[in-house]
């Protein structure tokens, strides 16, 4: 590997992760989209910042960007409370309109100049080890990585310290009133550092693909874990593998790096709802074959337990009565008795079954219960 | 260019009129279409529709060869399907909510389309030119056999809905009592999301995918401020969608470097805009008005009763009362005096106020009331 390759990786890693975090919050306090919203609309922002500024590298960029992403909820969360329009549609109105301005303002004044409207999807991840960071002589890396290393520390950061308050206004909202924190504060909080990191992420992997690194790998790690530290820390490593696999996948294909991160954070999701340990599909699929069978088996210690000592239970304990009597097919019959018969339930005796004391008390349990 | 001169444009100019044929068609069926998302709360599905379709864009092109509107269209259209599906699969199967399924469809499906389009674009063959109008859309190439297409597939689309019109009406406002009066709601619901899949796919030429959602959503929110029926609501979203596209499309394929897409979203957004504020009954500025009305009536009514209520107070029936007595019973007395003195309700004695026969009719007749 050259070391270009190992610095886009590495900011690949960085901006996962520093998406992932507060992405977090976002899919666990059902704001999934405001992601959508906010890296959409930050396009504006930092087309009005170059505007200002005339420079697309300047700091006050980032800034301007993040704050036209937090007037974005602003505008939201206003156009909703008119009670004109719903959440979901407020969403659909703002987003796009301020992102068709910004769309337009760089396709008329800027295009190709400094501003591309590719790298506004695209982002410019392969080309990010060139635009490097100097100062005085010393060579800090790539601006990019740089940049996302100062935000993502800034999300440990602010999550570190309003550990509490997010936990608790995100599980329970109503206590955290009660208790006397401010939801709205801690939300307009989570807001900015999704604005900042929005912006930082947005150089690196265009604007929608940010919103595939921000939900995904945090709702992957949601099928996986209960817990929101281990949580916050799968949703990261998700992000991160997502990073390194998606450049490999970008660099065989010879295509997009920014995609190919989102392609595989879907990989990575698509692979844990199949085969989440507990909740996965194919988890659930066994669980409900399992359960199937022990049922079938206490049924049929049931049907033993009835008959048991009675005249008819020559006839009733015979293998090939439970079709008739249970509905069940023969080869079914077949499975169930051979399980009952090595959980220990039955015993085979000249084609007659005959329970065994743990498969009278079973049944005797079922009943009872 | 004028009026006029727009118009004669509109008419001689082929492929003038072809773009505002095309735009028409996509607007009416979008508009129309979209006042069920935006009814039942789905408005952002739409989102996840339009991105999902560039994978199916990329992939038809990949299987086919060719760039015929249909093979994209069918594919688009086959993709987005497929995204709605994997929405309602992940929250019927998991606990990931709905809009963080939203946002994960939208996001990785949208970023595997870019690996591939960036995977077409590279390679040697110069076929593939054209495919990234489908990001933001370019109504100047559209082309006759684009336009067949997309009237045909909107007027299928329309006519079906017109066919189920009262199914679609039970789906959106009561589903349990349609389900009760044996109507297939779960079919139905199908039916609706297939509809406003083709009146996605139809836009993607023109408005592009990246913002196909505001021409699902703008149109009905609009017209939803200015009537309460859904039959208008529907009528007036399609003509609003129809508007907002031949004006986009046509404005942007004549200036330069003016984007369809965006041109068309910032037409429709505007006539969100108005209609927010000034829909009779709803609008914002409608509302102040009515507001500020009610607030002078109550006024005045407090003054009238509070004349009325001294008066009876005191022996000498017509006795008057001092502006003072009045201001501190209720604010704003010299005022709503003012007013109610030129409607003939109350008239001057000397310094201070009494309330004429008319007057007092009217408060004795409120307080019956």
């Amino acid at each position: 590997m050259t070391s270009g390759q190992i610095e886009i990786q590495l900011i690949a890693v960085v901006v996962a992760v520093a998406c992932a975090l507060p992405g977090t919050f976002l899919v666990l306090r059902r704001l999934a989209l405001v992601s959508d919203a906010i890296s959409h609309s930050i396009l504006l922002g930092i087309v009005l910042g170059f505007f200002v500024t005339g420079d697309v590298t300047s700091p006050l960029l980032l800034v301007g960007a993040a704050a036209v992403g937090l007037l974005t909820v602003v505008l939201v969360s206003t156009l909703e409370r008119t009670g004109l329009v719903r959440e979901d549609a407020a969403i659909g109105l703002v987003f796009p309109a301020l992102f068709s301005i910004g769309v337009i303002l760089i396709s008329r004044y800027a295009d190709g100049v400094h501003l591309d409207i590719d790298a506004v999807l695209l982002g410019e991840l392969a080309f990010a080890p060139f635009d490097r960071l100097v100062f005085w002589g010393w060579d800090f890396g790539p601006v990019s990585l740089v940049v996302m290393s100062i935000v993502l520390g800034l999300n440990v950061a602010a999550i570190a310290v309003f550990w509490k308050e997010l936990k608790l206004s995100t599980f329970d909202p109503a206590l955290a009133v009660a208790l006397g924190f401010t939801p709205a504060l801690v939300q307009y909080g989570l807001m900015s550092l999704v604005s900042l990191t929005a912006v930082g992420a947005f150089d690196a992997v265009g604007s929608i693909l940010v919103v595939a690194l921000m939900i995904a790998p945090p709702a992957t790690a949601y099928l996986l874990t209960d817990s929101l530290p281990r949580l916050l820390a799968l949703a990261a490593a998700i992000g991160a593998a997502s990073g390194i696999a998606g450049y490999w996948l970008a660099y065989f294909l010879d295509a997009s790096i920014a995609g190919s991160m989102a392609s595989m954070t879907g990989v990575f999701f698509v692979l844990g709802w199949l085969l989440a340990p507990e909740r996965g599909l194919v988890a659930a699929a066994r669980r409900r074959a399992r359960q199937r069978l022990e049922f079938a088996q206490t049924m049929l210690a049931i049907h033993l337990a009835n008959h048991e000592g009675k005249p008819e239970a020559e006839v009733e304990s015979r293998v090939e009565h439970l079709h008739g009597h249970l509905r069940w097919e023969a080869d079914f019959a077949e499975r169930i008795v051979r399980g009952a018969e090595r959980r220990g339930l039955v015993v085979e005796r000249v084609g007659s079954l005959e329970l065994t004391d743990a498969g009278r008390t079973l049944a005797a349990d079922a009943v009872s219960r | 260019m004028s009026g006029d001169l727009l118009a004669i444009g509109l008419f001689s100019d082929y492929t003038l009129r072809t773009v505002a044929l095309g735009s028409a068609a996509l607007g009416i069926t979008s508009g129309a279409l979209g006042t069920f998302a935006v009814l039942r709360r789905q408005s952002l599905l739409g989102d996840a529709i339009s991105h999902a379709a560039l994978p199916g864009v990329a992939l038809a092109f990949l299987l086919t060869g060719s760039k015929a509107p249909l093979a994209l269209v069918v594919g688009a259209a086959l993709a987005g399907f497929v995204g709605t599906l994997v929405v309602m699969g992940v929250t019927r199967t998991t606990r990931i909510k709905y809009d963080s399924a939203l946002g994960i469809v939208l996001s990785v499906f949208f970023g595997f389309g870019l690996v591939l389009l960036t995977f077409i674009q590279r390679r040697p063959d110069a076929t593939q030119a054209g495919l990234d109008r489908f990001l933001f859309g370019q109504a100047a190439a559209l082309l006759r056999r684009d336009l067949v297409t997309q009237a045909v597939l909107g007027a299928v689309a329309l006519a079906a809905m017109l066919l189920v019109w009262k199914e679609l009406k039970l789906l959106s406002f009561d589903p349990d009592f349609g389900q009760s009066l044996g109507f297939p709601m779960r079919a139905l619901d199908v039916l609706l999301t297939s509809l406003l899949v083709t009146a996605i796919v139809i836009g993607l030429q023109t408005v592009g995918v990246v913002l196909m959602a505001a021409m699902v959503i703008a149109p009905a929110a609009a017209a939803r401020q200015w009537t309460d029926r859904l039959g208008l609501v529907a009528l007036v979203a399609g003509l609003f969608g129809a508007a907002a596209g031949v004006i986009g499309a046509v404005v942007s394929a004549e200036a330069e470097r003016l984007p369809t897409g965006p041109t068309i979203v910032l037409c429709a957004s505007a006539i969100v805009l108005v209609s927010l504020l000034f829909a009779p009954r709803r609008g914002l500025l409608w509302r102040e008005a009515r507001g500020r009305r009610d607030r002078r009536r109550l006024r005045l009514a407090a003054v009238l009763e509070d004349l009325w209520t001294l008066e009876r107070q005191h022996v000498d029936g017509a006795h008057a009362h001092s502006a003072a007595v009045l201001a501190v019973m209720s604010g704003g007395a010299e005022r709503s005096l003012a007013e109610l003195e030129q409607q003939g309700l109350v008239r001057r004695v000397g310094d201070e106020w009494a309330l004429t026969d008319r007057g007092r009719a009217e408060a004795a007749g409120r307080e019956s009331r």
